[in-house]
């Protein structure tokens, strides 16, 4: 049977976390698109899932070599959105886990750090000029028409999301000082 | 004889694969002779495998060779800049393991 759910994940890390508990209870995820999850039944714990951000789109020559890569090794592209892959293998081939050295795990959270950090800055942009114009429509004494007043809005939302953005490279540049630091004393 | 530019020590997952390489094979085999060669103590994600294998053959210490079996996987094997490498890296660790010993006491190993 199919389940759909809707949820929304900011840190892709718990994200993960969810879906493998969903297997836990065998509900094996099968596809993602804009917030929406598709689940069948399946026995419990039979896949572990791993979410990954690609280096390009997925139908870029490159991202195509290494999902290829990727499935001649038995992990399986259940779906894909945007530069985000969500992959499994059968638990029963083992532990899973795309990145095992330190190198490689700070690689994938600086691409995931560098994705957040432009649609931070395209968000803040947007904000200020946003909000520039509100501002400056109010200060020429001009009422605030309908005009204004959407900008005002835009800019607040769009300052919101700047904000969220910002708060998310937070966690992840954490992790990425934490792995630094475990480098210093071995690999 | 490896340039001067070798920064120390491999990395553990580099030093094995390249020592997996002294058969060719393709990436699957790469990781389970990784593991049985570490005793399961190396066991490489294949994003990890990945990009090493491409920064090895950036580097021109391993190589492509055409499959012979599977024609569509893609193999590699060690070049010989390769194996100075890891003869290197092995002079090294056998120092590391001299003085470590002397100076530890060296009952063990």
């Amino acid at each position: 049977m199919k389940h759909i759910v809707y949820k929304t994940f900011w840190d892709y890390e718990k994200e993960e976390q969810w879906i493998n508990k969903m297997s836990a209870q065998g509900m094996a995820f099968t596809d993602y698109s804009c917030r929406r999850y598709v689940f069948v039944d399946a026995p419990s714990n039979q896949y572990i899932y791993r979410i990954e951000l690609l280096e390009h789109m997925p139908a870029h020559p490159e991202s195509i070599a290494y999902l290829r890569f990727l499935e001649e090794n038995g992990v399986e592209v259940v779906s894909t959105y945007m530069r985000w892959v969500y992959l499994r293998k059968p638990a029963a081939d083992g532990s899973f886990d795309i990145y095992t050295d330190i190198d490689s795990k700070i690689k994938h959270y600086r691409r995931i750090s560098c994705f957040w950090t432009v649609l931070m800055i395209i968000e803040f942009i947007a904000a200020f000029f946003n909000i520039g114009i509100a501002i400056s429509s109010w200060l020429v004494n001009e009422p605030l028409g309908n005009f204004s007043f959407s900008n005002l809005i835009i800019g607040c939302v769009t300052l919101a999301f700047g904000i969220l953005f910002l708060v998310l490279c937070v966690p992840i540049h954490k992790r990425i000082r934490k792995l630094h630091a475990e480098k210093a004393i071995h690999e | 004889m490896p340039e001067s530019n070798e920064r120390g020590a491999l990395t553990e997952a580099v030093f094995y694969i390249l020592l997996a390489l002294y058969t060719p094979m393709h990436g699957y085999r790469i990781m389970q002779t990784v593991r049985e060669l570490s005793q399961g103590r190396v066991d490489l994600g294949a994003g990890t495998l990945y990009g090493a294998i491409n920064t090895l053959v950036e580097k021109k210490w391993i190589m492509p060779v055409e499959g012979e079996q599977d024609s569509r996987k893609k193999e590699y094997a060690i070049t010989s800049l390769g194996k100075s490498i890891v003869e290197a890296e092995i002079k090294r660790l056998e120092k590391l393991l001299a003085t470590g010993k002397n100076i530890a006491g060296g009952r063990s190993v």
